[in-house]
């Protein structure tokens, strides 16, 4: 499973960002902060390709820290903020898939097999009840 | 039980092997694309709207700047190794008659004249973007990066890496 | 010379799987002992064959033989002997190698026990895990063998080991990932041969059993080590990412779940046979949808394994061979399948059936979003990421839930259970279990969430606890003495159910009341986080084997005492000249410490990331207690009989 997370991109000589140092944020309330750290969870880095903003150290991912960081001290919504990325990296960067009838089976699928399951559930049991009932 | 719920029956039995099936075409269809590859979230804009100093110049450059021919947008930076691998092939792309407007990325102003004093310098005008807003702006995530621009001024490839004699015919078929 | 007799061993042992694959069957169609009792030995045969060539390339990289490529990629001189030895599982040939001699090792195991079987199953089972054996002993011959050479010209030195692999985890993860990602193949085994040779009866479900158990409890420990490694290695202090290619094991482990309860109500009852046989072909086929997804490059998990579209289409024959064809066997015969037995809705039969259905959900929610974006592509929509997020709001519900129905299962008895077993415990339960999460959650400040989830935990131990002492409480003899007669199997299932209990107490305790910080600090200053004082106490450089570091030290207080010492490392690898993050922990029953260092900023101040993380251990606790119930139920009496006494 980590051999999965050997998150380097096989570019990382080849195509990089100068080495930046981290950045370390103030806050003008915690529910910013709340916010930033949620926000910079959900996003896709769009660099290295398996992690999200929060957790990736490649340069583009500080930038995109600093400019979430940025538009939320600016009083921008999430919703605001999230358009700005999608504008830019494509809905690629939404680790929580936009709802639209194209994802549709992927939001509701689970559920409606949860039903289908349901339904077979009383299907074989009734079915077994039947049996029962013709034996006794 | 009747003929024909033995039928059903019979039938939903296949239901797992269709479903694999179906799943196997698909995984066959992905097979050897390249996962890496990014299509740029700009495909079919006009470039955005920036406001840039000319490293040349030190005028400001704005959009309305921007050529009116097909041409290509490369952004570079001195501390990139790979954008000295790709610098030779950008200038006798120049030397053909390529326009090629250069964003210098992150980059500081000194270090880029030297390089283009040295290395020669293949773009008709460099704009410095050294913090990387307009980078964002074009939704780049490291460098070298180049789009291809059409003559309607859309944005119509963007090719991620090296440009070089392997994938040039590729641009070239979307620089018109 | 010595990689040249492990290439020629490993292609020996091809030899021998295929025959292994055809002469038994040959036997039992001819109905021909003689034949038949081939299988036994081919097997060793085959196993000793693929060891030797396992051997072969240990050797190759103990004695660092940059010759051979694979050696030469994956090891490097200077590499500490244990990371030379675990390298071998480092690459894409490697742990392919290793996989086939798992793979072999379950086999032989089968043939040693292969007395518990009627004469003609067993030779059987043998042969369709000689198929599968061929299958990957190809893959490994003609696409991704280890032991090509680069002569004359070999290199002085080799590539490195990637720094991130170079650690314990990486010797103990693989192999123990492997043993229950491939033990899957036993029970598989089995199925296919109750199809071939129309045995579905429920004794294919008791010998198939242990095996599936086993497997089971491997898998467990293979993931949980995962797990915890990421935690410690990556410096983020994530442990779980639902990354396609951690689902990729995941998916295998929720469907030998429901795998393993499945066979329980077949053997017991007779009862869900078709299904079972289904179940366990569907468990052993994400095993292998999980080495394509991982060795074909369909995906964008950046793994370490390169991509490679011939070994891609070389699995997804593979695929096509083993789950095709058992599926189309399936199809065939399953038909003849009739069950005879009945039960009510209160019987423990229809409390497993639910168990199988959430299971089976659960599973394909999972592999629905692995494999969306996949599809998505496929399609040409676009490219599209499902993540965290996601498996958060969809998986989180429908798994509650099975936790939920997993309290009260326990309790029913086959076939029909009085409604009044259920009745007083599951009011008490709640009561009790909703008080007290509820106290805790008023005293900690935790939420709603963390309310609803520690009570569904104290609920599953209250019913457990009820129901053990419901068995213990009854008769004559005094407590202890009963508690000691209830079987291994009974303890095993508890232990489990604790186990998942454990689990998710750290899961939701981790997400909802961990803190961190990111600070830039030098040394002499210092932090707080979470009712913790950190200061950065100096910085060293240090000489590692093959690494030079920044080491530096910390000291945690926790008022006014000091709580441990901390040294996260920066390191720097000579042969890749690559830079990796070691984070330091304490680590504590209620709480890990854990410091990673960032960049070094400007001065002597460095980017200091400083977590204090609730109750992370019993993620991981919980697995160990999940892999010893499953060790356990192997271990129990029942399964020691042979066939027919």
């Amino acid at each position: 499973m980590i051999t999965a997370r050997i998150v380097f991109c096989w570019v990382v000589l080849f195509f990089a960002l100068p080495g930046i140092a981290q950045e370390l944020l103030t806050f003008s309330s915690t529910l910013n902060q709340t916010r930033y750290q949620n926000l910079i969870e959900e996003l896709r880095c769009p660099k290295c390709q398996n992690q999200n903003l929060a957790d990736s150290a490649s340069g583009i991912a500080v930038d995109l820290r600093e400019q979430v960081h940025q538009m939320i001290e600016a009083n921008k919504s999430d919703q605001e903020i999230v358009d700005y990325m999608v504008a830019r990296y494509g809905e690629f960067v939404l680790y929580r898939p936009i709802h639209s009838s194209a994802t549709f089976l992927l939001w509701y699928g689970p559920f409606i097999l949860l039903g289908i399951g349901l339904f077979t559930f009383v299907l074989v049991v009734m079915a077994n009840r039947k049996k029962r009932g013709a034996k006794l | 039980m009747t003929m024909r719920h033995r039928l059903i029956k019979k039938a939903l039995l296949f239901i797992p092997l269709v479903l694999f099936l179906i799943l196997g075409i698909a995984f066959y269809s992905q097979l050897g694309k390249n996962t890496q590859y990014m299509p740029s979230a700009l495909i079919g804009q006009k470039v955005p709207a920036f406001n840039l100093i000319s490293l040349n110049s030190d005028q400001i450059i704005t959009q309305d700047d921007l050529p009116n021919t097909p041409y290509l947008i490369n952004f570079w930076g001195t501390w990139c190794p790979a954008c000295h691998v790709e610098h030779p092939f950008l200038t006798t792309l120049a030397d053909d008659g390529v326009v090629i407007v250069g964003i210098d990325y992150k980059d500081e102003k000194a270090l880029a004249k030297q390089w283009l004093e040295e290395k020669g310098d293949p773009y008709l005008m460099v704009l410095m973007d050294e913090i990387g807003h307009f980078g964002v702006d074009m939704g780049i995530t490291g460098a070298p990066e180049t789009f291809v621009v059409n003559s309607s001024g859309a944005i119509v490839y963007r090719l991620q890496g090296v440009v070089s004699e392997s994938n040039w015919s590729t641009i070239q078929g979307y620089l018109k | 010379m010595l990689p040249e007799i492990g290439q020629f061993s490993l292609i020996l042992s091809l030899f021998f799987a295929i025959s292994l694959a055809l002469v038994p069957l040959l036997g039992y169609w001819k109905n021909n002992q003689l034949l038949l009792a081939t299988a036994r030995p081919l097997t060793f045969i085959m196993s000793t064959l693929v060891l030797m060539s396992f051997i072969v390339l240990s050797l190759s990289f103990l004695m660092d033989d940059f010759s051979v490529l694979y050696v030469s990629q994956t090891s490097n001189s200077q590499l500490p002997i244990y990371y030379k030895f675990s390298a071998l599982w480092g690459g894409h040939e490697g742990s392919l190698l290793l996989w086939v001699l798992v793979l072999c090792g379950w086999s032989s195991a089968v043939a040693l026990k292969i007395r518990n079987l009627p004469e003609d199953i067993g030779p059987v089972v043998l042969a369709i895990l000689g198929m599968v054996c061929s299958g990957f002993l190809s893959f490994l011959i003609f696409t991704s063998s280890p032991f090509i050479r680069l002569l004359p010209d070999s290199p002085i030195d080799g590539g490195d080991l990637n720094p991130l692999l170079q650690d314990f985890g990486l010797i103990v993860h693989p192999p123990v990932l492997y043993m229950g990602y491939v033990g899957f193949s036993v029970a598989f085994a089995f199925a296919v041969a109750a199809l071939i040779t129309g045995n579905l009866n429920a004794a294919w479900a008791r010998w198939a059993r242990p095996w599936t158990t086993a497997s089971w409890a491997f898998l467990t420990l293979g993931i949980t080590l995962g797990s915890w490694w990421a935690y410690y290695e990556l410096g983020w202090g994530g442990w779980w990412f639902w990354d396609p290619v951690e689902n990729a094991s995941f998916m295998p482990w929720l469907a030998g779940t429901a795998l393993l309860h499945s066979l329980a109500v077949t053997e017991k009852r007779g009862v869900f046979k078709s299904w079972t046989v289904l179940l366990a072909i569907f468990t052993f086929s994400l095993s292998l949808l999980g080495a394509f997804l991982v060795r074909s490059g369909v995906l964008t998990s950046v793994h370490s394994f390169a991509a490679d579209s011939t070994r891609g289409i070389f699995i997804l024959v593979l695929l096509l061979i083993f789950v095709g064809g058992s599926l189309l066997l399936y199809a065939i015969r399953a038909v003849q399948v009739r069950s005879s037995v009945s039960f009510g809705v209160t019987g423990r039969e229809a409390w497993l059936l639910l168990n199988n259905i959430l299971l089976t959900v659960l599973t394909l929610t999972v592999l629905l979003g692995t494999l969306y974006p996949l599809l998505f592509d496929a399609l040409g929509l676009g490219k599209i990421s499902v993540g965290a997020p996601y498996f958060n709001s969809v998986f989180t519900p429908i798994a509650l839930l099975l936790i939920v129905f997993m309290g009260v299962g326990p309790l029913s008895k086959w076939h029909n259970t009085k409604l009044n077993v259920f009745l007083l415990p599951c009011i008490i339960s709640m009561v009790v279990s909703v008080l007290i999460s509820g106290s805790l959650v008023y005293a900690y400040d935790l939420g709603l969430l963390a309310w609803l989830s520690l009570s569904i935990a104290f609920w599953v131990v209250c019913l457990s606890f009820s129901d053990w002492f419901s068995k213990v409480s009854v008769g004559t003899k005094g407590i202890i003495p009963r508690a000691r007669q209830l079987p291994r199997n009974y303890y095993g299932m508890l232990l489990a159910h604790l186990g998942i209990v454990v689990s998710l107490v750290g899961v939701v305790l981790v997400s909802i009341n961990s803190q961190e910080s990111m600070v830039r600090l030098s040394p002499g200053e210092q932090t707080s986080v979470a009712g913790y004082e950190f200061r950065f106490d100096r910085l060293e450089q240090v000489q590692g084997p093959n690494y030079v570091s920044d080491k530096a030290q910390f000291t945690a207080y926790k008022n006014g005492q000091v709580v441990a010492l901390l040294y996260p490392e920066k390191r720097l690898f000579n042969a890749r000249q690559q830079v990796m993050t070691e984070a330091a922990l304490d680590a504590g029953f209620t709480r890990d410490l854990y410091i990673s260092l960032g960049e070094k900023l400007d001065g002597d101040s460095w980017g200091v990331r400083v977590y204090v993380k609730s109750f992370v251990r019993w993620i991981w606790l919980g697995g160990l207690l999940m892999m010893v119930g499953g060790l356990l139920a192997t271990l129990d009496k029942r399964y020691q009989r042979r066939a027919g006494v």
